[in-house]
């Protein structure tokens, strides 16, 4: 189950996860793999290591949970290894650990699946057990009961943690009603409503091939993998017809939150409106955004929050294309006293970087930062298998990771200063402070979060 | 967006920027070792699946090595090291290996310091000349100093103020140390930390930053002909210098249990931890550490272990059920145990339940069957060792600076391999002494009472 805010969910998803962890073509190559029943899989076969990773994703996610029924995702996630076909929970998960095989599924916004990792020699096992889940969950009383009484235990603790709190904050003002604006993980009330019949329709709904992608890594080869991507996956559904719901503006116009927690410490989190992943000038954003507040130690915002002034211990800045909408997003942390100095200089940071773009230095080292830590990423072939789903998700080509770097070469001070101004608006950054702040006035009253 | 740390192994380690230190199961990673003449301990694990090479250096010193009035220097140390040294300026340490597309970062335990950098293979040589390069010429000025210690306070509201949970388990540490320097936090104390000095500072790293007081790892895509000569270019012209024994403080015999309650309006839901002390693998009954990690598993090693089927599954009194153990430890270890009642479960009854299954355990013993089911799941797990670049490194780096050889790492699986069920409960009788541990509760705020 993925528990984190929409908000900070797709920065992991995109900005990070696809363009950083790309590959150039001499040490990956990727074969498309299409099964007797015509599933598809992208496979980077690796003998290094007895292992095989797999991973896979529906388009559609939480954002397609029904009013009502939020969070609906979320538990189906929470569900599926809690038996499957003739195996009740326990019977289920002493299959799995006694062949050391790991299962795991989540949900996103825009996107529902999973992983499952092996050993070579437990790969009958690992390839079934993921069959079952997929394709015969059972949904037993007693599993549902567990799985929403621990969600709603963990939305009661969510309630209180100041980075949901200013995640939920910002995601509501920006999106309103839309599924966006939601939480993924439902409330305690729509948890609660949720029924064994609405488990069983979403995996029907939902888990249907013309909605999947699939990435495999490691020590299997396409003759191998083709019977087992038709046993997991051959026998899903063809379709449930195109996903339907409108591209959203996001409302965010300046507005200062505070939402009153005594806490020593606020938790700032901030955002505008951003670009779509299909953007021409995504790739401009992306570094722009890395100089500006997306590299580790090393960015602009860390330099003048962190490095010259001690304002915090960390501040960073991500691009969150979603789907259908898209966010420039941010967080920094200070103590209650000093809190309005940071949002003051992330404030003017954003102006100048609107006005005056970046230095060609900076520029230069975030172009060979980009290009050259492709590679320092791919720790395991987990991680690999994940990257495959990423660029499926996206549309980005299966020749993708050799064009990667020669977008972010062809990237120009000028582009940069053009995207900055098209992009940036310091009158329309938007900040929720969850805490206790000095300095800071609140513009507007915070929306009603449901815990 | 914000450092992520597990809640278990929270207190372990605190880093730069985000705690990197994972304790990982050992396994055969077939590391070649030699050591320079000035006493540099090095090791080097090849893997030739990227071109890429992760560098760590370990210094044999950490928090509980600060100075009486000092808690959290060793931190702040690891954090000045990035402020500047020989011909490298503030800052430029981490921006030099970005521009080459690097990654780096560092983090502090009460044991070790470790720094860190993944680059592509053909830097390895830049980052062993910077790293070289701060072990011995590290250069701090006053103006970098005061902001810093600003960030090692924000790191601190961060990570533990800001966070009821990290406060209980703070006090708790104090409560079951009453006298060995675990009782300190990692990150120190904030009276003590606001008056940390570069003079301080430098005095720490002048007394243990030494190439006879460190290791030097080198994994990933080199081979250890390569990496002796760029040692022997970089390492081997640092002097040795005279390293006093790390002697620390003993603990008394405990008589009395302690009980620690920390209720926190920003706490909605109860939770139950109990911290025992225990052996570790260089402390104590040291021949109850693999037992130990065998017992780990039974009690808590997934959704068939004990705590988990009994607790959440059979009894309904939880939403989560946990023990841990952390034998990598200089001295003392920890085995901790707890929980989450389900919201309508009084803390008092999931505390008499895990004593009830304690009970169990230490009049009935544990399976045959347990056994061997947990030694084949830690076993398997050592199979995917060879997964990942960084794992080895830190397996490796964390014994070496804990008091383990590369043997002791190398033959893991075959230890875990003879433990015996005799043995598992000679370990359980060995620890689970009440006199010898600190029970936390984590609770709301009493509302107050309306008249």
């Amino acid at each position: 189950m993925r528990r984190i805010s929409p908000v900070i969910a797709a920065a992991a998803l995109y900005a990070g996860a696809i363009l950083s962890f790309a590959a150039p073509a001499h040490a990956v190559a990727i074969e498309r793999v299409v099964s007797a029943k015509g599933v598809e899989a992208w496979l980077v076969q690796d003998r290094s290591v007895p292992v095989i990773a797999l991973q896979f994703a529906f388009h559609g996610g939480s954002a397609l949970d029904p009013v009502g029924k939020e969070g609906l995702s979320n538990i189906v996630t929470g569900l599926l290894d809690e038996g499957a076909g003739n195996f009740d929970s326990q019977e289920f998960q002493r299959r799995r650990e006694d062949s050391s095989v790991s299962l795991g599924f989540d949900s996103s916004v825009d996107s529902v699946g999973g992983n499952m990792r092996t050993l070579k020699r437990n790969a009958e096992t690992g390839f079934d057990l993921l069959r079952l889940a997929l394709n015969a969950p059972r949904f037993d009383a007693s599993a549902v009961e567990k799985v929403k009484t621990q969600t709603r235990a963990w939305l009661s603790g969510a309630a209180e943690n100041p980075r949901r709190i200013a995640g939920r904050v910002l995601s509501r003002t920006a999106f309103g009603d839309d599924p966006y604006g939601r939480s993924a993980e439902g409330t305690r009330r729509s948890v609660e409503n949720l029924t064994t019949a609405d488990f069983q329709a979403y995996v029907k709904q939902h888990f249907v091939r013309d909605r999947l992608v699939i990435g495999v890594v490691g020590d299997i080869t396409p003759e191998e993998l083709k019977p087992r991507l038709d046993a997991v996956f051959g026998d899903l559904p063809a379709s449930a017809g195109p996903i339907s719901l409108p591209m959203v503006t996001p409302a965010l116009a300046g507005q200062v939150f505070v939402i009153d927690k005594k806490l020593p410490q606020s938790v700032v989190t901030f955002g505008q409106a951003g670009l779509s992943r299909k953007d021409p000038d995504y790739y401009i954003a992306y570094v722009m955004n890395q100089a500006f507040g997306g590299g580790g130690l090393t960015s602009r915002l860390m330099e003048e929050v962190r490095e010259k002034r001690g304002l915090a211990y960390g501040v960073n800045t991500s691009l969150a294309p979603y789907d259908r909408a898209a966010l420039i997003t941010g967080g920094v942390a200070t103590q209650n006293d000093r809190v309005g100095e940071s949002i003051d200089i992330i404030r003017k940071e954003w102006a100048k970087l609107r006005d005056e773009g970046l230095t060609e230095e900076e520029l230069a080292d975030t172009k060979t930062y980009l290009t050259g830590s492709f590679l320092t990423n791919i720790d395991s072939t987990a991680r690999m298998a994940s990257l495959l789903v990423g660029i499926q998700l996206e549309e980005l080509g299966i020749d993708y990771m050799d064009k990667r770097n020669s977008f972010i070469e062809a990237v120009t001070l000028a582009d940069v200063r053009r995207v900055a101004q098209r992009l940036l608006d310091p009158t329309k950054l938007t900040f929720v402070v969850v805490g206790q702040p000095k300095g800071v006035t609140a513009t507007a009253t915070a929306p009603q979060i449901e815990d | 967006m914000f450092p992520r740390l597990n809640l278990a192994r929270a207190a372990f380690a605190v880093g730069l920027l985000i705690a990197a230190s994972q304790p990982v199961a050992a396994a055969v990673f077939d590391p070649k070792t030699f050591t320079l003449p000035n006493g540099l301990e090095v090791v080097v694990i090849e893997n030739h699946r990227l071109p890429v090479v992760t560098q760590m250096v370990w210094y044999k010193v950490g928090s509980a090595d600060d100075p009486q009035g000092q808690s959290g220097v060793a931190h702040f140390l690891e954090h000045l090291m990035f402020r500047g040294s020989g011909s490298i300026a503030p800052g430029e340490f981490s921006r030099i290996v970005a521009r080459n597309g690097g990654r780096d970062n560092a983090f502090t335990s009460w044991d070790y310091t470790a720094y860190h950098q993944t680059v592509a293979a053909d830097r390895l040589e830049l980052v062993m000349k910077l790293e070289s390069d701060r072990m011995a010429n590290l250069a701090i000025t006053e103006e970098v100093v005061t902001p810093e210690r600003q960030v090692i306070i924000e790191e601190r509201r961060s990570r533990t103020d800001n966070n009821p949970a990290a406060l209980l388990n703070e006090q708790m540490n104090a409560s079951l140390f009453l006298n060995h320097p675990y009782r300190i936090p990692v990150i120190g104390w904030q009276h003590e930390m606001a008056t940390l000095t570069q003079a301080g500072a430098l005095d720490f790293y002048r007394r243990h930053y030494a190439p006879n007081n460190a290791i030097l790892i080198v994994s990933g895509d080199v081979t250890v002909e390569q990496v002796r000569g760029l040692a022997a270019k970089y390492y081997a012209p640092i002097p040795r210098r005279d390293i006093a024994p790390r002697t620390r403080l003993r603990e008394p015999l405990h008589v009395a249990a302690r009980r620690v309650v920390l209720e926190s309006d920003r706490v909605r839901e109860p939770r139950l931890t109990r911290e025992y002390l225990a052996p570790s693998y260089t402390t104590g009954d040291t021949q109850y550490a693999y037992a130990l990690q065998v017992l780990e598993t039974i009690l808590s090693g997934g959704a068939t272990s004990r705590l988990h089927k009994k607790l959440v599954e059979d009894d309904k009194l939880a939403v989560s059920a946990y023990a841990s153990y952390e034998p990598s430890a200089l001295d003392y270890g920890t085995l901790s145990i707890g929980g989450q009642p389900r919201s309508d479960v009084p803390l008092s009854k999931l505390e008499e339940a895990i004593d009830l299954e304690i009970a169990r355990l230490l009049k009935d013993g544990v399976t045959a069957d347990e056994v061997t089911r947990a030694k084949n799941q830690l076993v398997s797990s050592s199979d995917y060792a060879r997964d990942s670049l960084r794992r080895g490194a830190m397996a490796i780096g964390t014994a070496l600076a804990t008091g383990q050889t590369v043997a002791d790492v190398e033959s893991w699986p075959e230890r875990i391999g003879a433990v015996t069920p005799e043995q598992v409960n000679a370990a359980a009788r060995n620890v689970f002494n009440i006199v010898n541990s600190v029970t936390g509760a984590l609770l709301p705020a009493p509302r107050p009472s309306r008249s």
